[in-house]
């Protein structure tokens, strides 16, 4: 049997024919398996959908109760069967909730990871590798320049540089969903006991943490605190609020961003950040080559990122390899590239 | 090195001053010596070094990693040193040093090593940094180390942890060496002021503010003298006589880095006695020439016989600080410029002489001339002016940039309304986006209107702008070279460019004849149809006669 008769890329997402349903379709569909709830990942409107409890959740924090025409809890570890198709769900360790989908079919086994990081969050359950024939991998930093730090060692510079500007507020740019809360998690483990302050836009989901009992300390609504209340202290924001007219109010800001991508310079400099902070969500190239080890696998299927290095070195280790080209990710998180449309056709 | 490293990194993304400041001062106050005297060193330019080509730095990577993956990742990043220093991986199975190098150890390493040790030292130490460190390493072994503040700011974060003026530092500070540990035991208190014995030191040098429209209202012409404004290179030169009786004659850009190294020529023709402020230009026959020309002399440590002869250094000079041993600095300017022009009608070196004055009696006489240079005086140097300087006639000279005195007033840009014809991706950061642009303007070629490209902007526009220009490149694309794409550049279909730019030059290397100086996009003009762009013709006027 080939893998590709279990799921294969089609219009709209990966495809189960067996099973007849999508893995984090981009379009609606009538039956689809959320990995997790960024919404380039989990999108409304489809007939059904099976996620973890988290996922959906959020998915209805977002975009309303009514999101989807039914939906399916499923717990890590547990299994549920749709025409034969076995699934079980596992965690990614990319955000509250994220899961990896293990689908097993007369003796072949496959992994959709979504997206993924190997390393430690307090917010969020750690990824597990799962052995299998076939390991589905994003690469967003699929390139081996992407070597993310240690997060405390970078919540130390933030914690530095409020030693060094006790009178200036801190903003940090940071994805609404996961990595907000990771940061104000790190500061806390940092012990930064000082409210921290976010964007309304970070309000409800940073709650929803808060009640599936990861501690975030002291968090308040930016908008309802005096100019006074910002010297030396902490401000999250979603990074396309950073530096427009919201981020004026205060004190003369120092401006950081928390993300994978300010790794290389110039892109930290284009932002305009004073301060970056290599903080990722997704493995880096040692955690997607780890990974990919880990799971034993004999095939690679890349889903979207930099395919073409990962592929490169999944060949260098005799593994099958082969990129997806699949658009429609990547681009929620508002921190990576655009992706590269596909080529319009030549003006006559 | 990696807190250097840290540090260096972090004054890279700032842009405040008093910021940069604080970080300095925050990292002297918390490193030990020496360390942090090397640091100062490196900070203040006073270390340089260019042990290693980029092809010894291409050299070890290669020997460490898999060739496509560094081809990719360099392709991505767009620098060596940083995708080097970014990617650098341990050797297989082995673990990490567990003393990672001070800067320190790095600069009495390059001092001292030979030079075929250097590649095996350089990858233990890169083992043994992180990738700040590492990235701050190959930087500096390169002689690519750009530091993100001016020696003088450093100074003045060493003044600061001592609650020192900064000019007493500048003061001392020709008569110090690394690791300047003199200097911090005085700021810190626990030592007399040390000495300077530099028999020709550098001053501070006093600075203007760029003038608006609204602030000639305030200002009474007759207060105040003006000059042109030279496009050269602002420096001091200073001659003095050593305890030896040996006569040291040093050049000083305005930060106070020696430049003199580079140009022996006018060193040695210089034989005053004192601190003169004036401009560094290229003169060749009677004439002062481009900063294109001058910039063949530029950022070079040596100097061949060729570009001395090619390009002969000249001192234009403004202002006199020190004459004889006589402190003048705080007389009026009009009674140092009489001084300077006794002095300079004195001198034999005829690489030396006095920038006019312009004369005017109202601000708009004076804006007729900033707007025609050549008819009021600057003659054939007109192509070398860049404005005019006002200072007022009692302004004593006080280092730093002090508000009132003395204003700058710049010649506005030139700018063209050119149409896009090529687009190509950028590098690094804008690998995703078409973000360099080749622009042309209309001309007749056997009797038909044609675009001849006349230049390449890559920067000036906003990153919305950026987006949209990029938007339009892949619905304009009419033909694809590579990373370049060709779009459309029809009489009424198209995108016209406002491109600014400082300067034109001939060429002989561009189709159009002509090259552009600092070219960038200064505004899109989707409202105009390509066929209302400039013509060729106007900018062969902006270049004057045939010379
Ligand atoms: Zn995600
Ligand atoms: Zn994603």
């Amino acid at each position: 049997m080939r893998p590709d008769q279990l799921l294969h890329p089609a219009q709209g997402g990966l495809y189960c024919p067996k099973g007849d349903f999508f893995i984090d379709p981009t379009r609606a569909v009538p039956r689809a398996l959320i990995t997790h709830g960024h919404s380039d990942h989990a999108r409304a409107g489809h007939g059904h959908v099976l996620a973890t409890r988290e996922t959906l959740d959020l998915m209805a924090i977002r975009y309303g109760e009514k999101f989807a025409g039914a939906t399916q809890a499923i717990a890590y570890g547990e299994s549920v069967e749709i025409d034969g198709v076995r699934i079980t769900a596992h965690p990614a360790g990319h955000v509250l909730g994220s899961a990896q989908f293990e689908l097993s079919w007369r003796g072949c086994t496959i992994v959709a990871s979504g997206d993924y990081k190997d390393a430690r969050d307090p917010t969020c359950a750690m990824f597990a590798p799962v052995r299998c024939h076939v390991f589905i991998s994003e690469a967003t930093f699929g390139l081996p320049v992407f070597r993310h730090p240690d997060a405390a060692a970078e919540t130390a510079k933030l914690m530095n540089s409020l030693h060094v500007f006790p009178e200036r507020a801190h903003i940090v740019g940071a994805y609404s969903l996961g990595k907000a809360q990771r940061v104000m998690a790190l500061l806390r483990a940092a012990g930064h006991s000082a409210p921290i302050y976010i964007h309304g836009a970070l309000e409800k989901i940073t709650a929803y943490y808060q009640t599936r009992g990861i501690p975030l300390g002291d968090i308040r609504l930016a908008k309802e605190a005096k100019k006074a209340d910002f010297a030396g202290a902490v401000v999250i924001a979603p990074p396309t609020s950073i530096t427009d007219i919201w981020s004026r109010k205060f004190p003369d800001p120092v401006t950081a961003f928390a993300s994978g991508w300010m790794r290389v310079r110039a892109r930290a400099r284009q932002r305009g950040i004073e301060l970056p902070l290599v903080i990722s969500d997704h493995a880096d190239w040692d955690g997607l080559t780890a990974a990919i080890s880990a799971t034993g696998c004999e095939e690679v299927w890349v889903t979207h990122g930099a395919e073409d290095a990962l592929v490169h070195w999944a060949m260098t280790r005799q593994l099958r390899a082969r990129p997806l080209h699949m658009v429609g990710y990547g681009e929620e998180e508002n921190e990576g590239p655009p992706e590269e449309p596909p080529a319009p056709e030549a003006t006559p | 090195m990696n807190r250097f490293a840290a540090l260096l990194d972090r004054l890279a993304y700032e842009s405040g001053r008093n910021a940069k400041i604080r970080l300095m001062a925050d990292y002297f106050a918390t490193t030990p010596d020496p360390e942090r005297g090397i640091a100062l060193a490196a900070l203040t330019g006073a270390l340089s070094f260019a042990n290693a080509k980029p092809g010894l730095v291409r050299a070890l990577i290669q020997e460490r990693a898999d060739p496509v993956l560094f081809a990719m990742s360099y392709d991505y990043v767009g620098d060596l040193s940083e995708t080097v220093a970014l990617m650098w991986p341990l050797p297989e199975g082995a673990a990490p040093p567990d003393h990672a190098p001070s800067l320190s150890d790095i600069v009495h390493g390059l001092e001292t090593l030979p030079k075929r040790a250097l590649p095996g030292q350089l990858a233990d130490w890169l083992d043994g940094l992180d990738d700040t460190g590492r990235w701050a390493l190959l930087k500096l072994i390169t002689g690519a180390l750009r530091v993100g503040a001016s020696a003088r700011l450093a100074k003045t974060a060493v003044a600061s942890l001592g609650g020192i003026a900064p000019d007493e530092v500048e003061l001392v500070w020709p008569g110090l060496a690394p690791p300047y540990l003199d200097l911090f035991a005085w700021v810190e208190g626990r030592a007399p002021r040390p000495e300077n014995l530099d028999p020709a030191p550098f001053r501070p040098v006093m600075l203007s503010h760029a003038i608006e429209d609204s602030d000639f209202l305030a200002l009474d012409p007759a207060a105040f003298t003006a000059e042109w404004k030279w496009d050269g290179i602002r420096i001091q030169a200073v001659a003095g006589v050593s305890p030896e009786g040996e006569k040291i004659v040093r050049l000083y850009s305005r930060t106070g880095e020696d430049i003199s190294p580079a140009f022996p020529d006018l060193v040695e023709a210089l034989d005053f006695e004192g601190a003169m402020d004036g401009e560094l230009l290229v003169v060749r026959e009677g004439r002062v020439q481009s900063f294109n020309v001058l910039q063949q002399r530029l950022n070079r440590k040596t100097v061949t016989a060729k570009m001395l002869r090619d390009y002969p250094a000249h001192m234009r000079a403004y202002d006199l600080l020190v004459e004889a041993g006589e402190d003048l600095r705080d007389q009026p300017f009009a009674a140092r410029r009489a001084r300077l022009a006794a002095l300079i009608a004195r001198t034999a070196a005829s690489r030396l002489d006095l920038s006019p004055l312009v004369p005017f009696a109202s601000w708009e006489a004076l804006a007729a001339a900033r707007a025609d240079p050549a008819s009021a005086g600057a003659g054939v140097d007109a192509e070398a002016v860049e404005g005019v300087m006002l200072k007022r006639a009692d302004s004593l000279y006080l280092p730093g940039r002090p508000k009132g005195p003395w204003w700058k007033w710049k010649r506005d840009p030139h700018t063209v309304d050119a149409v896009l014809m090529y687009a190509q991706r950028g590098h690094g950061k804008r690998s995703s986006y078409y973000s360099d642009y080749t622009f042309g303007v209309w001309t007749q070629a056997e009797g038909v209107d044609t675009l001849v490209p006349v230049g390449k902007a890559y920067f000036g526009f906003t990153d919305e702008e950026l987006l949209a220009i990029d938007k339009f490149v892949r619905e304009a694309t009419v033909n694809r070279f590579g990373p370049v794409r060709e779009v459309l550049h029809e009489p009424d279909a198209g995108l016209v460019l406002e491109v600014a730019f400082e300067g034109l030059a001939r060429s002989t290397r561009h189709r159009s004849g002509i090259a552009m100086r600092f070219p960038r996009i200064a505004r899109l003009r989707w409202d105009k149809p390509p066929r209302e762009a400039d013509r060729l013709e106007t900018l062969e006027k902006l270049l004057g006669p045939v010379g």
